[in-house]
């Protein structure tokens, strides 16, 4: 049902993006904002080594870039299917549209996930979502052997996610499959750390060992990224 | 070895019928040693330890494979089982100097059921390039018809009522280490050179025979 109300968000969102007058699309809709690839910010070798170059330059430029093309294929069709009144063919595009668009958003939220060292990777987050870390799963090393454990068992393809419930107010960690956004587990959830557990995430250097590599990310995260986010939700949470 | 549809291992690790490096230079000896060495070991090892104390201790593989499947709502067991099952059956629809087109009534089967070799080709690529994320895509066999499937992960053709007859792996670490993000690439490789046609005839026939005592 979630999956649904994300398609149909996406979709209103991408037609909100252009004036439709009457009961007819407006046929010009160059308007409409198609994704691009974002940059790394930081450089391709810059989390070495716990994870490889040659991981960073597949992973951003060839994986990523392809969703963000085929994202954008598939938003151009939707956009003939929507102005034919192609009610079957917008239908039939969901699926290209959550994988594709569900991959840019994830590797677009991924790359902010990370830092190097240097830059305060892996350093520990600080309040509010340290103490809700504590309050939640009693310590972070806590929370990160949760994160490990489910990240493993994720069968064949997907993502496992620290979260922010909106909604009951708390932190959960959930995993999704395949590209699917954390927002499919609930419109509620907004995302604070998601590691890919794809196997193009870890594979040329980690082969099979998928556990050390979720071990090993751990100081390359960014939790300034992720306490900074918590920390606006937690703000907007308090004055409503 | 090649010849049996029902892979009745009873969990062991049957190596390849080739040597690890027989392959090459189409599937490198090291996807080899990763892919069969830990990945189809794992699970072997791990489906022993899963079914060790239940009463699916001992019982054939197609049948925990089939009970544990639970019609979707898999259980715990099903992804070793089938993933076990699964990697033996790919290693055997491969061989050295292998691929290209089939000859004498396979093809005439592909033909009647594909209208031709390069339509059953383009399919069987189609269906392979476009499973997301991970799984197989299949050549089956059901109702006196061969059709072009594509599963998720670790769902088979067993149980969705047909018989396997090749398949290919499109789970990453089947092509990363020699084809990267280029699944295309290794897709066409395993169609152009890789593929053991003498497997598929022999599944064919067994699954003919199968399908007509069952009938």
């Amino acid at each position: 049902m979630t999956t649904v109300v994300f398609i149909i968000v996406l979709v209103i969102f991408a037609a909100s993006l252009y004036d439709a007058g009457g009961t007819t699309m407006d046929p010009c809709l160059e308007s409409m904002k198609t994704a691009s690839l974002p940059d790394l910010p930081y450089a391709y070798d810059a989390l070495e080594p716990v994870i490889s170059e040659e991981i960073m330059r597949l992973h951003h430029q060839k994986h990523h870039q392809t969703y963000v093309t085929q994202y954008n294929k598939a938003l151009n069709s939707l956009r003939s299917a929507m102005a034919d009144g192609d009610h079957s063919a917008v239908v039939k595009l969901q699926s290209l549209i959550k994988f594709n668009g569900g991959g840019h958003v994830n590797h677009a939220i991924f790359w902010k996930n990370l830092a190097p060292v240097h830059e305060g990777g892996g350093k520990p987050p600080h309040d509010p979502l340290s103490s809700a870390i504590d309050a939640h799963f009693g310590s972070l090393e806590g929370l990160i052997q949760k994160m490990n454990a489910e990240g493993a068992a994720v069968q064949g393809s997907g993502w496992v996610w620290l979260g922010l419930d909106r909604e009951l107010k708390r932190l959960v960690v959930e995993t999704t499959a395949n590209q699917d956004p954390l927002v499919t587990k609930g419109t509620h959830l907004v995302p604070l750390i998601g590691i890919d557990v794809w196997e193009h995430a870890y594979y040329p250097q980690y082969k099979n060992a998928r556990a050390e590599y979720l071990k090993n990310i751990w100081s390359v995260i960014n939790w300034k990224y992720a306490a900074d986010i918590f920390e606006k939700h937690s703000r907007d949470l308090d004055t409503n | 070895m090649a010849a049996s549809i029902a892979v009745t291992a009873n969990y062991v690790l049957q190596p390849p019928p080739y040597a690890l490096d027989a392959l090459e230079p189409h599937m490198s000896k090291q996807t080899l040693e990763f892919h069969w060495g830990k990945h189809h070991r794992a699970y072997v090892d791990n489906l022993k330890k899963q079914v060790l104390g239940t009463d699916l201790e001992g019982k054939p593989l197609d049948h925990i494979i089939n009970k544990t499947y639970n019609n979707g709502d898999l259980l715990p067991a099903f992804n070793n089982a089938a993933q076990a099952w699964n990697h033996e059956f790919f290693w055997e629809s491969m061989k050295p100097n292998g691929g290209g087109k089939p000859s004498g009534e396979l093809l005439a089967l592909l033909e009647r059921d594909f209208t031709s070799y390069e339509k059953f080709y383009e399919e069987f690529n189609a269906a392979a390039a476009t499973q997301f994320g991970a799984g197989w895509a299949w050549l089956a066999y059901a109702n006196d018809k061969l059709k072009v499937v594509k599963t998720p992960n670790a769902v088979n053709p067993l149980v969705l009522g047909s018989f396997p007859l090749l398949t290919i792996d499109v789970w990453e670490h089947a092509y990363y280490l020699d084809f990267q993000n280029r699944r295309p690439d290794y897709i066409k490789t395993f169609m152009n050179n890789l593929v053991s046609w003498e497997a598929v005839s022999a599944r064919l026939e067994a699954a003919k025979v199968a399908s007509s005592s069952s009938a």
